[in-house]
């Protein structure tokens, strides 16, 4: 294991530590959303999975 | 019909307020994108060691979540932006030689930055036609975003080719719900600081360009 692997594991290790908090904020402050919320965010997501799919039939 | 009157003369400065924190946002993010690709295309000439990529996404981000909240209700705010924006384009120049070096390389990049272009101008779109309030995605994503740094870490020692190519795949679906969920909260008044919009918006931006690269670059090798 190279010294480049061992400080973007310890960068890592830190940005997790740093948003760890942030993630509880928003875990407890988020609305909940309806299946009406969720089936809107699913079908772009799903466009955006097919789109990657088409560019990798294109490459 | 006075209480209507009332209702829009009411919402009025904060509507116009919503629009000038996206046309402040858009302004900004399209500067600092023109911006990056400017130091890539420097550090692609400078011919810069692999080892910058590395040191310019820790030194950006560590920016980006200890100096910019203190500046972002300033002027200097800005220049910080630049700062980041610039930095990670650096980064970017040693990865972009080497998929350059491939023999597919242009076209791997070229595919990647329109796919990229073609994923946030699609979603912004999707929201700002729509009008949905995506508020209830925050903690979702954060969680999945904290799975995938777990997973990136797991794999630094795994070193999985295949766990890879997922996290990326992951990771653009991530950015994209970041996407739907940031421009949203502009549009609804949640977010009223167009530099840190700016930033959270680059961010998606770069990952799902990088993370393209990586998909695009791994696939064309299968052949």
């Amino acid at each position: 294991m190279d010294w480049m692997q061992i400080i973007a594991a310890l960068a890592l290790v830190m940005f997790i530590v740093v948003l760890l908090p942030r993630t509880r904020h928003m875990i407890k402050n988020s609305p909940k959303g309806t299946s009406s919320d969720w089936m809107s965010f699913v079908i772009p997501i799903a466009v955006v999975v097919l789109f990657i799919i088409l560019l990798i039939k294109l490459v | 019909m006075n209480q209507n009157l009332s209702t829009v003369s009411q919402r009025s400065p904060s509507a116009i307020a919503t629009n000038k924190v996206l046309r402040n946002t858009y302004m900004l993010l399209s500067l600092t994108l023109l911006f990056s690709g400017f130091t890539a295309a420097m550090s692609m000439m400078m011919n810069m060691p692999p080892m910058t990529y590395l040191i310019s996404v820790i030194g950006a981000m560590v920016i980006a979540m200890f100096v910019l909240p203190r500046f972002a209700n300033s002027p200097a705010g800005i220049g910080i932006v630049f700062l980041i924006t610039g930095m990670l384009g650096f980064g970017l120049g040693p990865i972009l030689t080497m998929y350059a070096s491939l023999p597919n390389g242009g076209n791997i990049i070229t595919l990647s930055l329109a796919g990229t272009g073609a994923i946030f101008m699609g979603l912004s779109a999707y929201v700002l036609t729509t009008r949905k309030d995506f508020s209830f995605l925050g903690g979702f994503l954060m969680v999945g975003f904290l799975l995938v740094l777990l997973a990136a870490l797991a794999n630094i020692f795994l070193q999985i080719p295949a766990m890879s190519l997922m996290i990326s795949a992951v990771v653009i679906m991530i950015m994209s719900g970041f996407i739907l969920h940031d421009t949203s909260r502009i549009i609804h008044g949640g977010e009223t600081n167009y530099v840190l919009a700016t930033i959270g918006l680059y961010m998606t931006i770069f990952n799902i360009f990088i993370s393209l690269l990586q998909i695009l670059g791994i696939m064309s090798n299968d052949d």
